[in-house]
């Protein structure tokens, strides 16, 4: 039996060298892809343009809006001189945030008044303007408290960031694309291996031959799980040495969950190509479930704030558990008792899905 | 008589997966109007190709492609609208019903009004598919796709009508109509339409006015076919064959001086001998009566390649020898196969014994592949049983495959990896180890020739390369049983002939063979035959029966064509 | 009728006749929108609602019912009061919690006595997220703030000197994420349908080599590719009907823009994404070759580098130069715009200036490279 699934797995991976395009297409992609999403996806707030409506002429005022021009998040945008000119700044996007310094607000400072200020916010993407908005309520109190020399609000919060002294939210993003990128090609890979046999034919001639449907299963599992590793360990050591991202965990253990993790990949796609008939079906399949499935692990938004059933389908989908496991380990010493957590689901997944596609390969000689 | 087209040394190059294919090789030739024009040859040869550039879909590598004087590089589309071209492969759209399909090639036509409606009712009733308007073109059978197909192509009263294999795979009565179809358009042309008609049954060129014989991208000839056979006169004899040790006594004609060609013909041998040779000594191989008879197609074409391409003698017989209990290896009883309401196999009953070569002999669509795949485990029988070997594949264990090889209908085998690769595949999947292995597949490359393209990629191989391929690949393990799907379609007459050789000695040395063919001319290296058509068995005897069978005044020396027309026919 | 109508009358026909009765168009076209929809319009949320916190009161005591009542009462924290500081720890480092909030254990009676502000506190934080860090910090303030505001008079609160920052929040006062998310989602839909639905109508008339009969009919080459890109883009459009529909009505984000300048900026950003799935189609016959461009050329630009989920201002200059070049963009910028402000000139017509051209660019590089011959 073993002789068997070798002699398929060595067709496999002979196969996918042969073609100039497929080796192509393994190693190039990803790499793009690493390099141009690690740059975009940054939750920073920088540079957001901040157009200024100074009614006050004095000191106090050019201090305070140096405040913000100064700070990384904001930039100095157009002067506005009327409400508007203001809305319109806004609604044209030539600033995202208009700051409105009343006539009295040096005054006011110098004579111990209370004052106020006031920020308008295009909050057409509402989680930039949250975070905008929390960026200029410290810099108010910070001139504020520089300024008054009164007490501060009733709270003061000292924030300190651990695991991360250096706030770069690539960071976040390396270990998900680890995960992410392999998944997609690990899918794609098992998914089209199967299905274009069937296309082709040669599916059947295989039949024929003393290989069992289990054999076939796991003889197209094999490679197709290497070429997972291939792609998950191109994009850390591209996250590792060209992004400089430190890895806290041992890597020999990261392995071996990036095995378990291809499986279940490997899985799924078996699993959508038993119920395809061509190449072009099976691609469909991949697609309608990288999409959802890349929602729904987390990776963006945190699954509590989900519909509960979107939360009970993130428990189904293996991205879920090997993103925590890649941030966890990238970022700390995970210890095993959690990575053992994370691993079993992924080993169910990938054992019942691969039973799933053996039954269908099975039934498919009907 | 001007002519509708003209070739002047044309030239194709593809860029293949291993460098340059050359397509077509500096023909020269002109297509006359108010005749058939036939391009003949095995796939391969380049008829595809040509028949693009005539109708305007290639660009030559070199050379010039003229119609109704235009010259296609440059201004084909004066010459679209008078061409009808039906392509190789059922150029319908399956989703569209029949009516559909012809009211989009007139649309396409610009037909409107009287003319559009009295052409289609015409076309409709010439290929009787006027019952079947409505029906999906995906419903419609082999024989009546290609009908519609042609009645497509004939909607625009075109002057230049192309045919790329309309006839491949048809049942012979179709096959027969389609010809009628076009002549009688013909007629009704008064001599202004010209017809190209490609195709690789031999048999059909003998009814073209001209000949074009193509063989890997060169013309052989080009000349009517009375001028081709005209050198074979004389040189062509009928040998009756002795009841038994037909096979021996075939290779024994073979082994006489001058001999080009042996073929059996029912219970007779055909030879063709070189110009110049002495008349044939049958008993020097056990023949009887010797004849002459007048030269075939297929004859001068056997001419032609054999000085091209000299033949190998066939290697010597497998060691396989396996024992003999006198059950029958192969046991169909009352097979059934239903998919959803439509009965493909319909109460389909035969045993085969050890050593015979058996065939499944009828059209596309009758139901031979879908038998076949019941007997191989790939398709669940509605009802009755197939064992092979005494095994039920399909809930036998791996041991019982291990009996087994099997060659596909279409090439199966893997097209990106080369001979050697496949090979090894093969032999592991087959549990041949280590030493073993490669024992095996070195004989392989001996004994099918594959010595020099073993390190080539499959894909790239031509077509009589790749069924050596398939079936050394089938045969690595030495089952006792092979099944043959269709093995030889397309192939040119000599590889053809190796090839049933090969199988003649695996079955002297008690390998079981197991063929389907539409082909009915292949059916005599058949010891016997089951005529199947429409998923029921007509008849099953040997080939000599079934034609004595149909044997009349009317038909005096029926051939297996006839035979099974007539036998359908009685049965229907 | 001329001819040339008659013709692309009969190849719209069968087109139509083709998708009605075979439904894998249909299902990309409808049924992949809805499921697209519906998990990422409901799974991919950006507000900051009901971050978890962990609260511990140094030395373990019990927290004071103020500080409690506080906390809980804040609409945006979900707090878990760790019996320790260790406990606490712990659930930050198996992520059930965003951060961990430790008050001094004075915090209590400093807290209620002006005279004795600031209460101090230290928020410890998930890196792996640094604007929660920012945010939460936010959130405890407000938490506090509004407690006191309720047991004070409004001048204690706001110390005497101190500025008072007003935030006004507009076009979407309420911050939902799904308003600009939403929009973002129809793109990625649109993206992945229109390049789906025409990469599969190619590959399927090769096999079938209908192409070739196709090819030999006095039909040019412009009209074989305008009758399908004319049907698909119909499909298209319903669909987009369809999709703006239900992020209307199921996810209630407004619709503050005309209906006409909707279907026409859709209509272009269709026409685009059509002729891409075409040219993919045409030049890779590859089927690996051309799932994995048809991904990197969709999928991924729409959902990383559009604008849809991160900021393209935040980004580096050369990725945003790279941006520029993504259609997606545009399609974005616009969306949101129409949505959620309304007829913004200044906004929409760059944004349609430059669909237009992609539209332009696509179809004429789709039709050069369908060649009316088969080499």
């Amino acid at each position: 039996m073993l002789a068997r699934i070798l002699a398929l797995v060595l067709k496999e991976l002979t196969s996918l060298w042969a073609d100039k395009k497929t080796r192509f297409v393994l190693i190039i992609p990803p790499l793009v892809q690493v390099v141009l999403f690690a740059n975009a996806a940054t939750y920073d707030v920088m540079h957001v343009p901040l157009a200024v409506w100074n009614e006050d002429a004095g000191v106090q005022s050019s201090e305070l809006i140096r405040g913000f021009t100064y700070s990384r998040a904001f930039a100095a945008g157009p002067e506005v001189f009327s409400p508007m000119q203001a809305q319109s700044a806004l609604e044209s996007k030539q600033a995202a945030a208009v700051l409105h310094v009343p006539q009295d607000f040096s005054a006011d400072i110098l004579a111990r008044r209370t004052t106020h200020v006031q920020l308008l916010i295009d909050a057409r993407r509402s989680n930039t303007a949250l975070i905008v908005s929390a960026y200029a309520s410290q810099i108010v109190s910070a001139y504020a408290a520089k300024v008054t020399r009164a007490g501060a609000g009733p709270v003061d919060i000292a924030l300190t960031y651990l695991l991360n002294p250096s706030l770069a939210s690539r960071w976040l993003i390396l270990p998900a694309l680890v995960v992410i990128l392999s998944m997609m090609m690990t899918t794609m890979i098992s998914a089209l291996s199967l299905a274009r046999e069937r296309e082709l034919g040669t599916f059947e001639q295989m039949l024929v031959t003393p290989l069992r449907p289990v054999e076939i299963m796991l003889g197209k599992a094999v490679p197709s799980l290497l070429v997972g590793l291939l792609e998950a360990n191109i994009v850390l050591l591209a996250a590792l040495l060209l992004f400089g991202v430190p890895f806290k965990g041992n890597l020999l253990l990261f392995q071996f969950t990036l095995v378990v993790f291809s499986l279940a990949g490997v899985a799924v796609g078996l699993a959508i190509s038993s119920f395809t008939h061509t190449q072009q079906q099976a691609i469909l399949g991949v697609f309608i479930y990288a999409a959802p499935a890349i929602v729904i692990s987390g990776y963006a938004s945190p699954i509590e704030n989900m519909p509960l059933i979107l939360q009970w389908a993130s428990k189904l989908d293996p991205i879920t558990y090997m993103l925590v496991i890649s941030r966890g380990m990238f970022l700390t010493r995970l210890p095993v008792s959690l990575i053992w957590a994370q691993s079993w689901p992924m080993i169910l997944i990938a054992v019942a899905l691969l039973a799933m596609a053996t039954q269908a390969v099975r039934r498919s000689v009907v | 008589m001007t002519s509708l087209a003209a070739l002047h040394g044309l030239t194709q190059n593809f860029a293949g997966p291993t460098g340059t294919i050359e397509a077509l090789r500096g023909i020269s030739a002109e297509i006359a109007p108010g005749v058939i024009t036939g391009v003949v040859g095995p796939d391969g040869a380049g008829k595809t190709t040509l028949l693009r550039h005539l109708a305007g879909l290639l660009r030559p590598s070199a050379g010039r492609v003229e119609v109704f004087g235009h010259d296609m590089a440059r201004e084909a589309a004066k010459a679209y609208p008078y061409i009808g071209y039906m392509p190789q492969r059922f150029g319908l759209y399956e989703d569209l019903s029949v009516a559909e399909n012809l009211s989009l090639f007139a649309d396409l036509h610009g037909l409107t009004g009287a003319e559009r409606d009295e052409r289609s009712n015409m076309l409709l009733e010439f290929t009787g598919l006027a019952p079947f308007t409505r029906r999906l073109a995906s419903a419609l059978s082999g024989g009546m796709k290609q009908k519609l197909g042609l009645a497509c192509a004939l909607l625009a009263r075109p002057r230049l009508l192309l045919l790329d294999e309309p006839s491949v795979g048809v049942d012979p009565a179709s096959r027969r109509e389609l010809w009628r179809i076009v002549e009688r358009m013909m007629a009704q042309a008064e001599g202004q339409m010209g017809v190209v008609w490609a195709t690789s049954y031999l048999d059909e060129a003998e009814r073209c006015a001209s000949v074009l014989l193509l063989h890997e991208g060169r013309l052989l000839s080009a000349v009517p076919p009375a001028d081709f056979l005209a050198p074979l006169q004389g040189r062509v004899y009928r040998v009756t064959l002795p009841a038994q040790k037909r096979r021996q006594a075939v290779a024994g004609a073979k082994t006489l001086p001058g001999v080009l060609d042996a073929l059996v013909q029912g219970d007779t041998l055909r030879l063709v001998l070189a110009p110049g040779a002495p008349a044939p000594d049958a008993s020097r191989f056990g023949g009887g009566a010797v004849s002459f008879v007048p030269p075939r197609f297929e004859d001068g074409f056997i001419d032609r390649l054999v000085t091209l391409s000299p033949q190998t003698a066939p290697s010597p017989a497998l060691a396989v020898e396996p024992p003999h209990d006198g059950k029958p290896v192969i046991e169909v009883r009352h097979l059934i196969r239903l998919f959803g309401d439509f009965t493909a196999v319909d109460d389909v009953s035969f045993s085969i014994p050890r050593g015979e070569i058996f065939g499944l002999l009828g059209p596309n669509g009758a139901g031979k592949s879908t038998t076949f795949r019941m007997l191989c485990g790939l398709l669940r029988p509605s009802g009755g049983t197939a064992h092979v070997a005494g095994a039920d594949l399909l809930t036998a264990a791996a041991t019982a495959r291990q009996k087994l090889g099997y060659m596909a209908q279409k090439f199966s085998l893997y097209g990106e990896l080369t001979v050697r690769q496949n090979l090894d595949f093969f032999a592991r999947a087959y549990g041949l180890r280590g030493g073993a292995r490669r024992a095996a597949i070195a004989e392989a490359c001996d004994r099918f020739e594959l010595k020099e393209v073993v390190d080539s990629t499959a894909a790239a191989l031509p077509l009589g390369v790749k069924q050596r391929l398939s079936l050394a690949a089938a045969l690595l393990h030495e089952p006792e049983i092979l099944f043959l799907d269709e093995p030889t379609s397309g192939v040119d007459p000599l590889n053809r002939r190796a090839f049933w050789a090969r199988i003649g000695q695996l079955a002297d040395a008690g390998v079981t063979v197991l063929v389907t063919s539409h082909f009915m001319d292949e059916a005599e290296y058949c010891d016997r035959l089951a005529i199947i058509s429409q998923g029921r068995v007509i008849a099953t005897d040997t080939p000599a029966q079934l034609r004595a069978r149909v044997r009349s005044e009317a038909l005096p020396d029926p051939t297996l064509e006839d035979a099974f027309i007539q036998l359908v026919g009685a049965a229907a | 009728m001329s001819p040339r109508w008659q013709r692309l009358r009969g190849l719209a026909r069968k087109e139509m006749l083709q998708i009605l009765r075979d439904p894998s168009a249909l299902l990309i076209a409808f049924l992949l929108p809805v499921v697209l929809l519906f998990v990422i319009g409901f799974g991919l949320s950006l507000d900051a609602h009901k971050l978890k916190l962990a609260a511990v009161i140094e030395a373990g005591s019990e927290p004071v019912r103020g500080i409690s009542e506080a906390l809980d009462a804040s609409p945006y924290l979900n707090v878990y009061w760790a019996p320790s500081g260790q406990a606490a720890r712990l659930a930050l480092d198996a992520g059930q919690v965003r951060g961990i909030l430790t008050m001094r254990e004075d915090f209590a009676e400093r807290l209620v006595n002006p005279q004795r502000w600031p209460a101090q506190a230290q928020l410890a934080v998930n890196a792996t997220d640094p604007n929660t860090g920012t945010l939460l910090s936010g959130y405890v303030q407000g938490a506090f703030s509004s407690w006191l505001a309720g047991t004070m008079t409004e001048d204690v609160l706001t110390p005497p000197g101190g500025i008072a920052l007003e935030t006004r929040f507009w076009y979407n006062p309420d911050l939902r994420s799904s308003d600009f998310i939403v929009p973002g989602i129809i793109v990625l839909v649109m993206s992945m349908t229109g390049t789906l639905l025409t990469a599969l109508i190619v590959s399927r008339e090769w096999e079938r080599g209908t192409m070739e009969s196709m090819l030999a009919a006095p039909a040019s080459m412009a009209e074989l590719v305008g009758a399908k890109l004319g049907v698909y883009f119909v499909l298209g459009m319903a669909s987009m009907a369809m999709a703006a529909i239900l992020t209307v009505t199921v996810f209630g984000v407004p619709l503050r823009g005309s209906v006409l300048l909707l279907a026409l900026i859709s209509a272009l950003f269709l026409i685009f994404a059509l002729a891409q799935g075409l040219f993919i189609s045409t030049i890779a016959r590859n089927q690996f070759v051309s799932a994995q461009l048809a991904f990197l050329s969709t999928m991924m630009p729409a959902m990383m580098l559009s604008g849809m989920l991160f900021d393209i201002a935040s980004m580096p200059r050369w990725l945003q130069l790279i941006t520029c070049f993504i259609p997606a963009r545009y399609f974005v910028s616009a969306l949101q715009t129409l949505f959620l402000a309304g007829n913004v000139w200044s906004v929409l017509l760059p944004n349609l200036l430059a669909l237009a051209v992609a539209a332009i660019l696509a179809t004429a590089a789709t039709l050069a490279v369908t060649h009316r011959r088969l080499d």
